[in-house]
């Protein structure tokens, strides 16, 4: 199986459309997402997700209902984009390959298979019918932090030989420190190097979204993603217009016009925000006890809604060591804090 | 002639041992033997049990004489769709724990006195073992426009078969909701998770109450109708236990102007021969168990297995 080709040092994928809708909780309309694309092909943005952030098939009580059916949106970015390729997220639990067939027909080319960092080996299913339909594939290897490097490059091996183009580090709880982020590169390029290319997702928690972008670059990771004002779960993700400067600076070609994006952040994305993602308490400590960054929304209801402090919540999901996808256990530990409380 | 009905279990593996544990406690089942392909400890462990144990698969079951009169398939899809005409021809009841999903599908505390002279019927899910007796109760006190479930299991507890098809849970879980648990749109979730030690199987349960009926005598009726379905499940699941009690959230417009009520389960297993954590896995082979008897004590009571 060949991989893609990639013309430029790194490639970013852009992700404002679907790690974004974590913090849009989900409610993008179709003109944001067609300004939106617009502008990314504009400014050279070669891949762009667009997605319920949970992936498609996440419109859902657990995961927050869509505004807009995902399928429309794939659609209108498909119009908007000249160039670029347009992506989906799949989790297998929570989408199947019947939502990847529709995303498929509405216009998706790229699809990124997410599992849980240790659970690899429920995506050949995906991987099998992305290839049949002739799309790109990529392989979600989240909340990596949870498992040590060479571990990761098993998982990511498995990835491979089921047909996917592209493992990726992701870094879904802002969590991995800069050394070890650098072993997970080296592990799975080592691993994986020589038949597929190596991404890298990061989130701002701790800060290192974009710190470890730069480690990648540097140890031959070529696919690297980010969000327009880092728009994403959790403090959002390494924001694509500061890659973009930070490349160019460095002399890593990234084929990205940089003012170009600075403007699609600025005139297109942030007159949306609903916030703009901030390192704030809550965040910092799902980057600091490793929690998935898309709870963050809802640890807030259910703070909101129980009457106990968010970060306490996020605490002890950590503590738990829940995993993407678990955010009906953040109601359950709300409930569980607030009969604590009671009792005293 | 005994007071019990003779049994086989096809499938000597993880299942099929805890599967025979909870059968040695049913009134109406005696066990009478233990089927595999190749040697394996399973087949052992039945021997010790005193089971009449074979490698020689279903040729060697179906010479025996007498004949079992129920078998429970513990093996895969594709073997149930194979020995299943074979049991039919027999005259043999299946009770079916692979996803062939030949028969209707059932679950012992909400539909199984409809299917009771079903040739074959099979136990849909683990998650939808643990989940469709709380739409059920639901769906018993207003129509769910929409539920959705969650299940959340050990890593160690979920086996290669159901990784490599990982879609055919959320599919038939969610057809299940719908046909068995009453709700007019199903949605299914799995989450495999591999924190050590492991966790104890938790599954969520949110139903969709419409609008127009959200009041405190509607919420409080489906609250009792929900403890009272968990007290009938824990009658065959004594480790089916409720979190809290239900959680009502009222009506929202980005919720098609309906409320929504979630429940919260975990599911520990009774360690018979499985882990506790894996409730999942016991859930099922409770069921199938709790299934298997009920067919036997009507087979007795109306003299079939004579």
């Amino acid at each position: 199986m060949s991989r893609p080709e990639i013309r430029h040092d790194v490639r970013i994928t852009d992700t404002t459309l679907r790690d974004g809708s974590h913090a849009q909780a989900h409610q993008f309309t179709e003109q944001q997402v067609r300004d939106t694309v617009r502008a990314l092909d504009r400014a050279g943005v070669e891949v762009i997700e667009v997605s319920h952030g949970d992936g498609i098939g996440g419109s859902s009580f657990n995961y927050g209902f869509s505004h807009t059916d995902e399928l429309r949106l794939i659609a209108a970015a498909r119009e908007e984009a000249r160039n670029a390729r347009i992506a989906v997220l799949l989790v297998p639990g929570i989408g199947t390959v019947d939502d990847l067939r529709r995303a498929h027909d509405a216009g998706a080319e790229v699809v990124r298979v997410a599992t849980h960092c240790t659970e690899a080996d429920v995506s050949p299913q995906h991987f099998g019918v992305a290839r049949e339909l002739g799309m790109e594939t990529v392989g979600f290897l989240m909340m990596a932090h949870r498992t040590p490097p060479e571990d990761l490059a098993k998982q990511a091996r498995i990835m491979v030989d089921a047909g996917c183009q592209c493992p990726y580090v992701t870094d879904s709880a802002g969590a991995l420190l800069m050394h070890e982020a650098r072993a997970r590169f080296e592990a799975l390029v080592a691993e994986v190097g020589d038949e597929a290319w190596v991404g890298y997702h990061g989130h701002q928690n701790l800060s290192f979204g974009v710190a470890n972008s730069v480690i990648a670059a540097e140890v031959g990771v070529k696919e690297i993603d980010g969000s327009l004002c880092a728009l994403g779960a959790g403090s959002g993700n390494s924001p694509t217009e500061v890659l973009a400067a930070v490349f160019d600076r460095l002399g890593v070609s990234t084929g990205l016009d940089v003012m170009a994006l600075l403007d699609a952040a600025e005139d297109v994305v942030r007159p949306y925000l609903h916030r703009w993602p901030k390192m704030d308490r809550n965040a910092i400590v799902q980057g600091w006890a490793g929690v998935y960054s898309s709870f963050l929304l809802h640890a807030e209801h259910a703070g909101e809604r129980y009457k106990v402090p968010t970060h306490e919540i996020l605490r002890r999901c950590g503590e738990l060591g829940l995993v993407g996808g678990q955010e009906d256990m953040i109601i359950d530990v709300a409930l569980e804090l607030a009969r604590a409380r009671e009792q005293g | 002639m005994s007071d019990k009905v003779p049994a086989a279990i096809v499938g000597p593996g993880n299942i099929g041992t805890d599967l025979l544990a909870k059968l040695g406690r049913t009134p109406s089942i005696e066990v009478t033997a233990m089927v595999g392909v190749v040697e394996s400890p399973g087949l052992d462990r039945a021997r010790r049990a005193g089971i009449a144990a074979s490698a020689e698969g279903v040729d060697w079951l179906l010479a025996q004489d007498p004949l079992p009169r129920i078998v429970f398939e513990a093996t895969s899809a594709k073997a149930h769709v194979a020995n299943a005409p074979r049991y039919e021809a027999a005259g043999i009841r299946a009770v079916d724990l692979t996803p062939a999903h030949l028969g209707p599908m059932v679950c012992p505390a909400v539909n199984m006195p409809d299917h009771l002279d079903a040739p074959d019927v099979n136990l849909i899910t683990c998650g939808g073992q643990a989940t469709i007796p709380v739409v059920a109760a639901v769906s018993q006190v207003v129509d769910v426009p929409y539920a959705e479930i969650v299940a959340s299991a050990a890593s160690r507890s979920a086996g290669p078969g159901t990784r490599a098809n990982i879609d055919e849970f959320t599919q038939t879980t969610a057809r299940a909701v719908e046909e068995v648990g009453g709700a007019a749109r199903g949605k299914a979730i799995i989450i495999l998770n591999p924190v050590e030690p492991p966790m104890i199987m938790r599954d969520t349960v949110f139903c969709a109450i419409p609008g127009e009926r959200y009041d405190d005598a509607t919420t409080s009726a489906i609250s009792a109708s929900v403890h009272a379905m968990v007290a009938r499940v824990q009658e065959y699941v004594p480790g089916y236990t409720l979190r809290a009690d239900p959680q009502f959230d009222p009506p929202r417009p980005d919720w098609d102007g309906n409320g929504r009520v979630a429940v919260f389960l975990e599911v520990r297993g009774a360690g018979d021969f499985l882990p506790e954590y894996a409730g999942n896995l016991d859930i099922m082979t409770a069921a199938a168990a709790r299934v298997g008897e009920l067919i036997a004590h009507e087979m007795l009571t109306t003299g079939v297995a004579a």
